[in-house]
This record gives structure tokens, sequence and C-alpha cells, in this order.
């Protein structure tokens, strides 16, 4: 990015006294109109969460362990059953995997991703002061708590079978109509509602920003990639969420009200749960992803000292990526009895999306060709999502087939596939982002020999949770079973040791930061040195509590 | 607070207003929940939830007046405006766009008896399986869209009309002609929810028991919501009308209603076109 980095850093500190004012603790951070402050708040949220969910994996890979049922009947007595019996007891799997799924989609890696880093960062990057609505940025983020809120009360509320909503992240109809008596499912169902209006406000809230704040000469063609991937994944939420809105309200009128929906005794049809609900999914899948593909496309350039290969078509492939996005979400549902034209449709447009993700790795690749690469910890994360993800995109490719896709359709080949690009790609992103912001945000430098371990450890564990995960789907061990036959007790034993290594990655990170707020060295304006040019190398680190009380200009110095 | 301030927008000083209703969001869903599961003490958690999101609405729309009334929307930050405002309806759009989908899923694919013809017997009977064969399902008698549904499109026209005549009476500063245009919009959307209220407590179908009911009440009940949001906009800005509040350069809470308002007609003309006339197609009429 071409920028006037250095007169305007004297501009920053110049005003530092005024723009660092900043409000008492209450007013600061449960009423901030701050999007850095909320950014922050976003995060610590997100982390929460991600503990949460993270227990939960725990708990599933703790059962999955060994053959047979082990210690579901002691979770379900934490959910409050007494004496429960083996129906209770299942039932409790299906709420860990529900919950589960629930928290690291919606209150894990959307707020932290586009939340925390898309607040902090976005205004920042284009020259603005703040987003463009300061005061519904912070509902946005109040919802979101709101929604987690219902979700954990969903867990200890009647649910039919026994305690909470056991029906799955994707909510299917009947299991979650006449499947799921009790008010758990509605907490759930309202849960989504509220976190759903948070996200649609803050993607509003972006793509003003984007469009309408931008520095004088910061054009759309100049943005930095990851403010590129944050205004595509807007529009996104913005056209998906209210589909889901719409879906889940259907469920909620079907359960309580007597319409017909998805019931097929008044005409209605579960399937169309399935096509309103993916018509969500799938964009919701490239939600969480495409702001990784920003970081990352910051980190690699950042690291490599080299603006990034193809800029215009790593931005128009993100476009493009958003786009087909909204147009391939039946290849969820090769198995519903689809006609055999469809699926053809569905898998042709499917694979169309590999062309501009490949586009984006091999741009990454290319951006490290011939740079003079340095292995800091962001970079060697971002490196390990650039591996990571191929890895569940070929799975992908795979199984966007709808022939092959009949074969290994729910069983444990998706969950590895789905798990390879979110647990291993969009949160791989989101370690590196931590690792190349935590410093700018925090105003500490982290221990990048902690953070190195980190990766490795982590690398380490999540591999060996999700890779043998593969040939148990193809060897045809069914998704969402707490039980299996003793034939695939092997490779779960050795996916539920990748669990306890990866949990030993997560508290290294925890001292990392421990040791970062004790111990770190102050960290400079632009710690990364003379490859990392975007805005946020221009101010201190952290940056004063307003910034750009003059707005910064930026010159063309024709490249991107 | 932005002593240095040398730019054109807006930083706001922090607001208890999200916080609270985010969290009365909560409570009514919360009350919601007890509400339709029966459990003790719905109605004052839903109320609770109620009043606060009303009390959201209004403490915080009253500062965003009151900080336009004292010059903090530059013409940039009315841009945010417009942007927010037209994305919002972008949003909306795509919320009804999933109550059509149901609607035309029902519509153009009932329930496929020649197909699973055990499977559809056993679940609702011969006869019940022949029923749910067609759209709208044999039996059901339709409103007749060229009755009150007609009239009722003909008065949303007619109040998009009005408004436009408000909004053109603002910009050349007829502020009589702007209160005049307004009432009759207020007044039109009053007469269209009472006429919808009154085919509803008369209309031949049920709210439940089968598709046709269910995406006809959700559809146009859904719709029906948001022109009691669009009239209370409308409201709203009347009165912002009596306290001077706009003038011909800068109106923006004004054209936001407009907005809103021939959003609201444009869906009506939607379900007016796909719902009544070519839905009940074909069927008895009531």
């Amino acid at each position: 990015m071409a920028t006037t980095a250095d007169t305007f850093q004297a501009h920053a500190e110049d005003h530092h006294h005024d723009a660092d004012h900043k409000p008492s603790f209450f007013a600061r951070w449960f009423m901030s109109t701050n999007h850095k402050d909320i950014g922050t708040l976003y995060l610590i949220f997100a982390i929460i969460a991600g503990i949460v969910g993270g227990a939960f994996s725990g708990m599933m890979r703790m059962e999955l362990a060994e053959p047979g049922i082990q210690y579901l009947h002691t979770f379900a007595t934490w959910f409050g059953a007494e004496n429960p019996s083996m129906d209770e007891a299942l039932h409790t799997w299906n709420v860990l995997i529900t919950a589960h799924g629930l928290i690291m989609v919606f209150f894990m890696v959307m707020p932290a991703i586009i939340g925390g880093f898309g607040n902090w960062f976005v205004p920042i990057m284009i020259g603005a002061p703040d987003m463009a609505f300061p005061r519904m940025n912070n509902i946005s983020f109040w919802l979101t708590v709101a929604g987690f809120l219902s979700l954990l009360m969903s867990a200890f509320m009647p649910g039919g079978t026994g305690t909470g909503a056991g029906v799955g992240w994707t909510v299917y109809a009947p299991l979650s109509t006449s499947g799921s008596v009790g008010p758990a499912m509605d907490f759930a169902i309202f849960s989504l509602h509220l976190a759903g209006a948070g996200s649609i406000l803050g993607a509003t809230n972006f793509i003003t920003t984007i469009f309408n704040m931008r520095a004088p000469g910061m054009t759309l063609h100049k943005m930095p990639l990851f403010v590129w991937s944050v205004l595509v994944t807007a529009f996104l939420l913005l056209l998906a969420l209210p589909v889901l809105a719409a879906a889940i309200t259907m469920l909620l009128t079907d359960r309580n009200f007597g319409t017909t929906f998805f019931d097929p005794s008044g005409g209605g049809d579960p399937v169309l749960y399935q096509h309103l609900f993916w018509f969500f999914g799938h964009p919701e899948v490239y939600i969480m992803i495409l702001p990784g593909f920003g970081i990352v496309s910051q980190i690699i350039a950042t690291f490599s000292r080299k603006p990034v290969f193809g800029y215009l078509g790593m931005a128009y492939a993100m476009v493009a990526i958003g786009v087909v996005g909204f147009i391939v979400w039946a290849h969820h549902m090769y198995t519903v009895g689809l006609d055999v034209n469809t699926k053809m449709y569905f898998t042709a447009a499917t694979m169309v999306i590999a062309v501009p993700t490949g586009i984006k790795i091999f741009s990454w690749i290319a951006t490290m060709w011939g740079g003079s690469i340095e292995l800091k910890s962001p970079m060697v994360w971002a490196i390990g999502f650039i591996f990571l993800f191929t890895v569940g995109g070929v799975t992908g490719v795979y199984l966007s087939n709808g022939g092959i896709d009949n074969y290994v359709h729910d069983t444990y080949f998706v969950v590895a596939h789905f798990h390879y690009v979110l647990s291993l790609g969009a949160v791989t992103a989101l370690f590196a982002g931590f690792y190349y912001w935590f410093p700018k945000m925090s105003g500490k430098m982290h221990s990048e020999v902690l953070a190195h371990l980190h990766f490795w450890v982590f690398f380490i564990g999540v591999n060996l949770i999700f890779f043998p995960q593969h040939f148990l789907g193809l060897q045809g061990m069914p998704r969402r079973y707490p039980d299996y036959p003793e034939a695939f007790a092997q490779w779960n034993e050795i996916s539920s040791l990748g669990y306890e290594i990866t949990v030993v990655s997560i508290a290294i990170w925890f001292v990392n930061i421990a040791y970062a707020f004790i111990a770190g060295k102050k960290a400079e304006g632009n710690y990364w040195g003379e490859g990392a040019t975007t805005l946020e190398w221009t101010l201190s680190s952290p940056p004063p509590f307003h910034q750009f009380e003059t707005l910064p200009v930026i010159e063309d110095k024709g490249h991107h | 607070m932005a002593g240095a301030k040398n730019h054109d927008y807006h930083i706001l000083d922090p607001d208890i207003w999200p916080l609270i209703g985010a969290f009365s969001g909560l409570i009514f869903t919360t009350g919601m929940v007890f509400f339709m599961h029966e459990m003790s003490g719905w109605p004052i958690i839903l109320g609770l939830g109620i009043a606060g999101l009303i009390a959201t609405f209004f403490g915080w729309f009253s500062k965003i007046v009151n900080e336009a009334q004292t010059g903090y929307h530059t013409p940039v930050v009315q841009l945010h405006m417009r942007y927010g405002m037209i994305l919002f309806i972008a949003s909306e759009v795509m919320f009804f766009v999933g109550w059509f989908w149901a609607f035309f899923d029902f519509a153009l694919f009932p329930a496929p008896i020649e197909q699973d013809g055990d499977f559809w017997v056993n679940l609702v009977g011969q006869e019940g399986a022949a029923a749910l064969a067609k759209f709208p399902p044999e039996g059901i008698h339709v409103l007749d869209a060229f009755d009150l549904p007609l009239l009722n499109t003909l008065i949303l026209l007619c109040s998009g009309t009005t408004v436009t005549w408000a909004h053109h009476s603002l910009i050349h500063g007829d502020r009589d002609g702007l209160k005049k245009g307004l009432w009759l919009t207020v007044a039109l959307g009053v007469l269209f929810t009472s006429i919808q209220a009154y085919e509803y407590m008369h209309a031949p179908f049920a709210f439940g028991t089968n598709t046709y009911g269910s995406a006809f009440y959700m559809a146009t009940g859904f719709h029906g919501f948001h022109v009691l949001v669009g009239t209370i906009f409308l409201i709203v800005c009347l009165r912002r009308a009596y306290l001077g509040h706009f003038t011909p350069k800068q109106h923006f809470g004004f054209e936001a209603a407009a907005w809103y308002w021939h959003f609201v007609d444009v869906v009506w003309l939607f379900l007016f076109v796909a719902i009544y006339v070519w839905g009940g197609w074909g069927a008895e009429i009531h």
C-alpha cells in the first residue's frame, strides 16, 4: 500500500493528548462507541466462547476415545438430569454437537474474525477515525452476547428427550420441530435470531464504513486485501442471514403456532428447510473463511517484503467466491433425493469455486516466491494456513461431486473436510492475525519462541485430530454418533490424543498472552519493519483512543 | 472528547442504549419462549422485554434526532445514513425472499402423491393426500383477490403518491403540503392495516393446518408488521414536521421513512400478484 506513513506518524503523536482521553471504566466497556474497544470486547468474548465450545469438543473426544458409552451419563447430570436414562445420555451427545457447532460458528469464529479484527483494523486500514455507526457497532456486540446467553440457557432447559437442544448446528426439521418438544429448542432458535440481528447490523456498518470513510486517495483498488475480504463478507452476511431468520422463524411457528412449513401432514416439506438453511449456510462458511484470506494476504506480503502478487486478482477472486457462494447451496443436500440434473448443476457450480480459490492459493505462493521471507510467528501461522486450508479445499472439490458425496455424505470424511477449512483454516488464520496484531492492540510484544512453539504443537495436535477422520469417514463411520464398532477404535483413539495435544497448544497461547502483559517488551509503532505497509503501522502501539483526527492522505505511487 | 477533531465524521460519546437494547431483546425472546410454553411469569418477562425495546427505540432515535438538530449530521454522516438505510432495506428484501421461497415451493411443487402415494395415504389418508396434491389444497376457499386485496393495493399505491407529494412539498418549502401529504399517508396506512385485520378475522382458512394458511398468513403477516412499523416511522416524521425539524436541504429522517414506505409497498405488490392473484387462481373463492 502506498501511504504517507512517515509524515503521518508525526501528526498522530501531536494529537496524542486530546485523542487519548478515555471514558470511565463502565462507560468505556459497557457503553462503548469506540471501534477498537468494541473490537477488544469481541476478541475477549470470542476467547470465552471458544473455551466453552472447545470444552464441548473435549467432552466429545473423551466419549469417542474408545467404543461404548463411557461419560455421557455423567455429562447429562451436568446439564441437570438426575439418574439419566440411556436416551437422555444419548440426547446429551446431540446437545454437545449442537452447542459445539453453534458456538464455534456464531460465537467464536465470527465474533473474532469480523467483530474483533474487522472492527479493530478495517477503519484503521482505510484511514478512518472510527466505524460509520459507532453506537450500532456496540449493539452488534451486545446482541452477540445476548445470543450466546440464550444458547447457554437452552442447554439447561427441557428439550424433549433430555435437557438441552440436540439437533445439530443445522437445526434440521422435523427433529427441530416435532422431534424436540420443550423450550430448549426455542431458546436455541432465538439465540440465532439475536446473534443474526447483531451480524446484520454489523454488516451494514462495515459496508457503509468501507464505501464511505476511506481516506483521501484510498481508492477501492488501493484498499488492503483484509478490507476487501471484510467487505465481501459483510455483503454475504447482509444477504444470507435474513433468509436464515425467515427459516428459523418458520421453525418457531411450526413448533408453537401450528403452521406446517416443514410438516408433510399439512403439505409442508422438511427439505424446504434444508434449502433455506443452506442458502444461508453456504455463504456462512465463506463468511468464516474470507476474512482469514484477508489476514493471510496481509501477513504473507508483510513477511515476504513484497506487495501481494496479483492484487486485483486476489480482490476479485474473493468477490467471485462470494457471488458463486450464493448459488451452490444444494451440494449440502445431495442425498435428500434431488433430481440428477439438479445434482449435476450443483456439482459443476461448486467445482467452479475451486478456480478463484486456486487463484488465491497460487497468488500467496507467488507472493512468497523471490521475496525476502522472514519466518516470524504470524508468517509461520499463515504458511500453516495455506497448507491446512489446501488440504480442506482439496477434499472440498472431492465432496462437491454429487456421485462421490453419496458414499461419504454424513461420514467423518465430511467432518474432517470442514474442520480442515474451519478449525484448521479459519482458526489458524485467527492465530496468524492474533500474533500479527496482538502487539499493535496491546502495546506489548509476545514471545516469538512461545508463538512458534504454540504453532508447532497446535499443528501436530489438530492434524492428529482430523487427518485420521478422513480414514474413518472413508471406512464408513457416520458423524453425530457417540458410539462405534471396534473397527474404528484405533483412529478414534489417535484423534482424541490429538485433542489433548491441541489443548496444550492453547495453554501455551495463554502463557504467551500472560507473558506479554507481564514481561513483554513495549511494542513500537511498526514492529514488523518495512514489509508492513498498511496504515495501522503508521500509528503507535496501541493506537491513540481516536486515531486519524487529521485524515491521512494516500499518495498514488502507481502500484498496489 | 475528540478535541483536535479535524474531519467531518461523527465521533460519538459512550451510550447506554445499545446495552439496554440488546438485553431487552434477550428478555423479549425469553418471554416469548415462556409464553409459547405457557411457563409461569411469561407476561412479566415478555412485557419487560417489549417495554425495554420500545424504550430503546424511543431513547436511541431521540438521540439521533437531537444530534441531527444540533449539527452533528454533516453531509458525510448523512451519506452514511443513506447507505445504512439502503442496506437495511436490502436485508429486509432477503427476509421476504425466504417467505416467498416457501410460498413458491408449496405452490409450484405440491405434495408429490403420484410419486410416493403410499407415504401420503398413510400420513393423511386417501382424501387428505388428494387434497394436498393441489395448491391451494383442495377444500381451501381463498380470498377474492379483486375484492378487498385489490382495494388495499390501490390504497398502498395511493399512499405512495401522497408520501411523494409530502416530499415534493418539503423540497419546495411548502410546509403545509408536507403535513397534509403525511397526514394522508398515515391515514392510508392505518386504513390498509384495518382492512387487513378485517380480512384476517373473516378469512375462510386457518393459520395452521396446511401450507396455504402457513405461507399466506406468515408472508402477509410480516408485511402487515412492516406496514405498522412504516406507519409509526411516518407518524414520527409528522411530529417532526410540526416541530419544524425538516429543511428543504436536510430531511433524511423523512426520506428514510419514505424509502421504507415504498419498500413495503413493493413487497405488497409482489404479495398481491403472487399470493392473492396467482396463488388463488382456480381455487374456490370465499
